[in-house]
């Protein structure tokens, strides 16, 4: 099978490959490298139950993310 | 199998594992099986005053499916040969 064709969509995951993956499996289990975590906290003021939202931004250089936790994965924008 | 001969080659780094419950744990990997349980030594809870329970705490079994993240040495990942790996891995699957 030629190996840049495309017939399954963890293909689409190979195509990043030459990105910021250098592993993944059919679990979805990653390694990364670069990595950015974004957490969105919602904090609600107990008087007012207002809502304010913040993100928590940590980095990493090298990860493997367990794929039972993975929900999407998506190649990042090209500015 | 990619993953658990990956972290075979990573035996005796320090790493970092975080846990679904938010317990983030830093020690010497020193053991893996196949379905990525992870064996610590000489740990050390990150957020020691969250989990003050875990300070005696000098070496651990980690059950695989409780895993959320393994932060890695980079150095110590071999980048190109991983992704070499995977492209073999999955070109056999198919």
């Amino acid at each position: 099978m030629d190996s840049a064709a495309i017939s399954e969509p963890l293909d689409l995951v190979r195509l990043s490959l030459d990105e910021r993956i250098y592993a993944y499996d059919q679990h979805m289990n990653l390694v990364l490298s670069d990595v950015d975590e974004v957490i969105t906290v919602v904090d609600v003021n107990e008087e007012t139950f207002e809502e304010r939202i913040r993100s928590v931004k940590r980095s990493h250089e090298m990860m493997f993310v367990r794929g039972d936790g993975v929900i999407l994965v998506s190649p990042p924008g090209r500015t | 199998m990619l993953f658990y001969s990956f972290f075979k080659t990573l035996v005796g780094q320090p790493v970092v594992v975080e846990l679904k419950n938010d317990l983030s744990i830093q020690g010497i990997l020193v053991s893996v099986d196949q379905f990525l349980n992870i064996k610590l030594d000489d740990i050390r809870v990150t957020d020691e005053k969250r989990f003050p329970h875990m300070m005696s705490v000098k070496n651990c079994f980690i059950r695989g499916s409780v895993v959320r993240y393994v932060q890695l040495p980079a150095a110590a990942v071999d980048t190109a040969l991983l992704q070499d790996a995977t492209r073999r891995e999955n070109a056999a699957e198919k």
